[in-house]
C-alpha cells in the first residue's frame, strides 16, 4: 500500500501527533472505500484521497483550532512579490539541513504548511493542489509565494 | 532583480510556466545572472524541502491495522451486495497501483536530479576532471583498475564534440565514471554505471528539461547504464548519444 505511506507523512504532518495521523489516515481508507461512488471517473485519484484526508482533518478537533488560529491574511495582494536572488538570503537554503527545514515546516501556520508540502514533497501540479485545497489556482500561487518567503524568514532568524 | 522574468521564477522551478514561455525564460536565464542564479536557489530550496518532508514512516502494524480494517469493513458489503463491493476494491487496487508507479516514477525523477547536480557540480570545480585529456585512448584506460567495468568510448575526430576528459564518481554507492565533453561552449556529462537493480529502473527525466533548461538521455546496453546531460540542445544530446551507442556495440 504505497500511497498509504505518503498520506500517513502528510497526515503526521497535520497533526503533528502520530496517533491522530494513524486515525486520520485509517479513517480517510474506510470513507474512500465506503464512498467510491462519489468518485468521477476520469478526475484526479490521488487529489481524492488527499482531499478526504484533508476534510477528514479539517472537521477533526485539531484541524478546527488550527483554523482558529490561523491570521486571514489578503493573500491575494502579497501575490508573487520577486525575491533577491543575490541577498544572503538565496544562500539559506544551500547552508540549511534538513533538521533545520523541518522545524520551519512545523512553525509554518497550516495553510502554509499544507500547500509548500503538496507542490515540493508531492510534487503535485498547482491545478491538483487547487483541487486538494478547493481554492483558485491563483490562490495556490500566492500562497505558495508567501509559503516559500515564510521558509527563508524562519531559516534566516536561525542565523 | 528587477526583470519581469523574476516574478515567474517560482512557476518556472515548479514546471508550471506555459510552454510558450519556455523559451523566452530559457534564453533570459543565459543572459541575467540573477534570475539564473535565483531560479537554482529556489531549485535548492525545493529539493531540500522535498527531502524534509518525507519525514514521517508509518509501522508495519499500523498497516496490517489498516489492511485489516479495510477487509473487515468490505466483508459486509461482499455478504449483502458482493459486486459493488467487489468494483469498490479493484477500484482502490487501482488507486494503490497507480500510487506505486507514480512514487517509483518520483524516486527516479529524484535520482536523475542527483546526477545532473553532480554535472553542476562538476562544472563549478575548478579541477572539473581527475584526467583531463581530449585523447579516447588515455581517458579510457585511465579507469582501468578504478572501476569494476569497462566501455568503448565513438571517435571524436569527425563529430561537434570533444573529449575534456574523465574522473570517477560515485551514485547511489556505486562506482562510474563521469566523460566531460564540450560542443561549441556547451558542457555534457556521460555518466556510466553497471547496470543494476535500482540504477536500471532510471528512465530519462522529462522533468530535468523543464526545470534546468538541460536535456537528457538515458539507456542501457550491454549491462551498463549510460546517461547523458548537458544545457546543449536535445538534438546534440541525443546526436551524443547515438555515437555512444554505436560505440559501445562495436
Amino acid at each position: 500500500m504505497p500511497l498509504l505511506a505518503a498520506l500517513h507523512n502528510f497526515a503526521y504532518w497535520l497533526t503533528q501527533d502520530r496517533e491522530e495521523a494513524e486515525d486520520l489516515v485509517q479513517e480517510t481508507y474506510l470513507k474512500a472505500l465506503n464512498g467510491f461512488s462519489s468518485f468521477q471517473p476520469g478526475t484526479n485519484l490521488r487529489a481524492w484521497m488527499y482531499r478526504i484526508l484533508r476534510n477528514n482533518f479539517l472537521t477533526s478537533r485539531t484541524g478546527l483550532s488550527a483554523k482558529m488560529t490561523v491570521p486571514l491574511d489578503p493573500e491575494e495582494d502579497a501575490a508573487l512579490l520577486p525575491v533577491t536572488a543575490d541577498t544572503p538570503e538565496s544562500l539559506l537554503f544551500a547552508r540549511a539541513d534538513r533538521q533545520a527545514v523541518q522545524d520551519a515546516l512545523e512553525k509554518l501556520a497550516l495553510p502554509f504548511r499544507e500547500v509548500i508540502l503538496l507542490c515540493d514533497m508531492e510534487e503535485m501540479r498547482y491545478q491538483e493542489i487547487a483541487g486538494t485545497l478547493a481554492i483558485p489556482i491563483g490562490t495556490v500561487m500566492s500562497r505558495l509565494s508567501r509559503a516559500r518567503r515564510m521558509m527563508r524568514e524562519l531559516l534566516a532568524a536561525r542565523t | 532583480m528587477s526583470c519581469d522574468w523574476a516574478r515567474k521564477l517560482d512557476q518556472y522551478v515548479d514546471a508550471e510556466l506555459p510552454d510558450s514561455e519556455l523559451p523566452d525564460m530559457e534564453a533570459h536565464l543565459r543572459t541575467c545572472p540573477a534570475c539564473a542564479s535565483g531560479a537554482l536557489s529556489r531549485l535548492q530550496a525545493k529539493r531540500l524541502t522535498q527531502a524534509a518532508g518525507r519525514r514521517y514512516s508509518p509501522s508495519p502494524e499500523f498497516r496490517m491495522k489498516v489492511e485489516r480494517s479495510l477487509a473487515s469493513a468490505r466483508l459486509p458489503h461482499w455478504a449483502r451486495r458482493w459486486l459493488p463491493a467487489l468494483a469498490a476494491a479493484a477500484a482502490l487496487l487501482v488507486i494503490l497501483s497507480g500510487a506505486a508507479i507514480w512514487l517509483q516514477h518520483a524516486r527516479g525523477e529524484q535520482a536523475l536530479g542527483e546526477l545532473a547536480d553532480l554535472h553542476i557540480a562538476t562544472l563549478a570545480s575548478p579541477n572539473p576532471v581527475d584526467v583531463p585529456s581530449s585523447d579516447r585512448h588515455t581517458v579510457k584506460p585511465w579507469f582501468q583498475g578504478k572501476l569494476p567495468f569497462s566501455f568503448n568510448l565513438p571517435d571524436l575526430e569527425t563529430s561537434q564534440f570533444r573529449l575534456i576528459g574523465g574522473r570517477l564518481t560515485y551514485f547511489q554507492q556505486n562506482p562510474g565514471a563521469q566523460l566531460l565533453l564540450e560542443s561549441g561552449k556547451h558542457r555534457i556529462s556521460v555518466f556510466i554505471f553497471q547496470n543494476r537493480a535500482g540504477i536500471s529502473q532510471l528512465n530519462s527525466g522529462s522533468a530535468l528539461r523543464n526545470k534546468l533548461a538541460f536535456h537528457s538521455e538515458s539507456w542501457t546496453e550491454g549491462g551498463l547504464w549510460y546517461f547523458v546531460v548537458g544545457d546543449a540542445g536535445a538534438s546534440d544530446i541525443h546526436g551524443l548519444s547515438e555515437l555512444l551507442r554505436s560505440a559501445a556495440g562495436s
